[in-house]
């Protein structure tokens, strides 16, 4: 980009290319920390809490609703615009969210704050809505044999089960956001292929989700794989209608964001404290702390509207009540001093 | 063609722009390379956990588990393995055994093993003992120098210097450290042009490669970026390391900023062995294990075998009693 900035710039150059440099620096947003190194970084970063509901699904203490209600009133109050409330799925195959309708109905929603919720198909559609949600996420994977084993169906049938919910969201006015899982690497199948992301990235656009979360599920991506892949999925869904979520299994989660940041994404999932392991790997981490990517994101000068030390006392409550370490580092590091 | 903003595609076609001005195929960065940057095609890993990693951790490692160590990093790959330190035993008991190790480790042809050095005496005892590189540990930070080392940052200079100088005699090379090179626990921010006069002084009183420690992990890679920027002017990229510490979990996003900036050593310990003095509790080196899974992800060469690394972590977080700091190590040991 700053390529491009030098080459508008030279003298040389006839002055139509000048009036373009002049519509394309009123959009570009250039941050001190992105310019020099030749990528422009975003101005402000949209973080999507998944604590409530990625974070405490994977964690092995069944929670109890007040406290998940509690904690999502504390996230209310950090400076977060979404934080995902629970999940409409069989509490047969997911105790802990098996709460659900009263999760919704307990929480004081805070305006200007949206609660997305997990609706798998029709029926936990109906449910969400039934229960107040005010915008739904669906899940698809770009594995198939990691549909087949999730949710015990390919990836097509996955795909036409989520037609029928973005039918029904349409017609309530009700957003939908769009996951595609295992976008780097599948438990079972290894390496998956960018053009197969793309592929289930564009469908899910395509049907109408007004954004695709990218999930590195088991956290093996590293900057190239991740690269690779946001190349690949940028060419049919356009990036400010992309996200990531990485996972830190492998402790490469901040370097994946920070690469997908310099190649434009400007939204970022994350879980307070770093809550949810991975189900693949047991005792190892998963989702990435969302206070260690607001660290990272405001040292690079980059707005969140998060208030960290708001959201270190909402982390701290969540792991007296789990019983268990932080695995913020930040927050490690920070009550310690 | 690549992180170029839609606008100017929508103004510009590719094809006609490099017609019109085929000089701008070299500015405008090609497909092959990751988001637009480039990066080394090699990486020199320099282990510091049996010094740096050890000096930090509680308890005393036996100086047999030390040289054993040693050994299993020898047979990875790592072309240099910081051995011990010859600080008085007085101030790091950990490292009082600089001798019965450096003299018991088993050299590995191609492998460099450099030991702390602080003063013309350390240095002595070093070379008596074998050592044929060494290192100092100068500071960006007076406070900092003052109380971990109780003088001034001139004063260090001059001890370094009178160790460089006879280094120079004996054609044994020396490494520079600059440490709180991103943050200092008693001043705070510390500033780009202090570390790069700080520096360009160590490289230019002799010593071959100079390594830029975040000290407390309090880096990101907005002031990675600008502390590089600040150094290079001074120093040739080539001749720089980083240092990271992971205590707010920035490393490896640091570590990446500095291969975008064109630095290839990176500094680590086998699984993040050594803790922040300044954060108890806390983590401090970053593990060799996650350094090289992401540096081999992106096709970044460093020769070292991971494996053989997280094998060498196994066995020394198995002699400390204590759970390995490395997320790949973590995540290896318990993948169903």
């Amino acid at each position: 980009m700053a390529a491009v900035m030098r080459l508008v710039k030279r003298s040389t150059l006839s002055s139509v290319m000048g009036q373009h440099y002049l519509a394309f620096s009123s959009s570009a947003k250039l941050t001190a920390a992105g310019v020099n190194t030749g990528q422009a970084l975003p101005e402000k970063v949209k973080i999507v809490e998944v604590g409530p509901r990625d974070g405490l699904q994977n964690e092995k203490a069944i929670v109890p609703t007040e406290a998940k209600i509690n904690l999502i009133d504390m996230l209310s109050e950090c400076g977060l615009s979404v934080i995902e409330a629970t999940s409409f799925v069989s509490p047969k195959w997911v105790p802990q969210m098996a709460d659900q309708v009263e999760v919704m109905k307990g929480i004081s929603r805070k305006p200007g704050v949206s609660y997305p919720v997990l609706t798998p198909n029709l029926k936990g559609f109906q449910a969400a809505v039934k229960a107040g949600a005010s915008e739904v996420a669906i899940f698809g994977a770009a594995s198939e044999l990691f549909s087949r084993k999730n949710i015990n169906c390919s990836v097509d049938e996955s795909l036409q089960r989520f037609d029928e919910v973005m039918k029904a969201a349409k017609e309530a006015g009700v957003p939908v956001r769009g996951y595609v899982s295992c976008v780097v690497g599948c438990p079972y199948e290894g390496k998956v292929a960018p053009e197969k992301v793309a592929h289930v990235a564009k469908r899910l656009y395509s049907m109408g989700c007004y954004e695709i979360s990218l999930g590195d599920t088991i956290g093996v991506g590293t900057p190239g794989s991740m690269t690779t892949m946001l190349e690949a999925v940028s060419k049919e869904v356009p990036i400010s209608a992309l996200a990531v979520h990485c996972h830190d299994t492998y402790g490469q989660a901040l370097a994946n964001i920070l690469v997908a940041l310099q190649m434009g994404i400007s939204v970022v999932d994350s879980s307070v404290a770093g809550l949810g392991g991975c189900p693949y790997a047991q005792g190892a981490s998963g989702n990435v702390a969302t206070e260690d990517v607001v660290y990272m994101l405001h040292g690079l000068g980059i707005q969140t509207g998060v208030d960290l030390s708001k959201l270190m006392d909402a982390g701290a409550f969540i792991c007296r009540t789990l019983n268990r370490k932080t695995s913020s580092k930040v927050a490690q590091a920070t009550c310690k001093l | 063609m690549g992180n170029v903003p839609t606008t100017v595609k929508h103004c510009l076609s590719y094809e006609q722009l490099i017609g019109d001005y085929p000089w701008l195929r070299h500015w405008l960065q090609e497909e092959k390379n990751i988001t637009g940057h480039e990066y080394p095609e090699f990486v020199k890993i320099v282990e510091v956990g049996p010094r740096d990693g050890l000096q930090n951790e509680k308890e005393i490692v036996p100086t047999g588990v030390k040289i054993q160590l040693i050994d299993m990093l020898s047979g990875t790959g790592l072309s240099v393995i910081e051995a011990t330190s010859f600080v008085s035993s007085k101030w790091v008991p950990q490292m009082a055994d600089h001798t019965d190790v450096l003299r018991g480790i088993q050299r590995a042809p191609h492998v460099r093993y450099p030991v702390l050095t602080p003063n013309l005496q350390g240095f002595q005892d070093a070379v008596a003992a074998g050592a044929t590189e060494v290192a100092v540990f100068g500071s960006a930070s007076e406070t900092f120098s003052k109380k971990n080392i109780n003088c001034s940052i001139d004063e260090s200079m001059l001890r370094f210097e009178e160790v460089i100088n006879t280094a120079k005699e004996r054609q044994i090379p020396v490494r520079g450290y600059v440490s709180c090179a991103l943050g200092c626990p008693h001043e705070g921010d510390i500033k780009p042009s202090k570390v790069a006069e700080v520096a360009k002084r160590l490289y230019e009183m002799g010593c071959y490669e100079i390594s830029l420690a975040d000290t407390i992990g309090v880096g990101t890679p907005g002031s990675m970026l600008k502390m590089l920027q600040g150094v290079k002017k001074e120093v040739p990229i080539n001749a720089l390391a980083v240092h990271c510490h992971d205590t707010y979990g920035q490393a490896l996003p640091n570590i990446l900023t500095a291969l975008q900036m064109g630095v290839c050593v990176v500094d680590s310990a086998v699984a993040g062995l050594g803790g922040c003095p300044y954060a108890q509790g806390s983590s401090g080196n970053v593990s060799t294990e996650d350094v090289l899974y992401m540096l081999h992800g992106m096709g970044i060469e460093t020769g070292v075998n991971l494996p053989k690394v997280i094998e060498a972590g196994y066995f020394i977080c198995n002699a400390l009693c204590r759970n390995t700091n490395s997320k790949v190590a973590q995540a290896k040991s318990r993948t169903l």
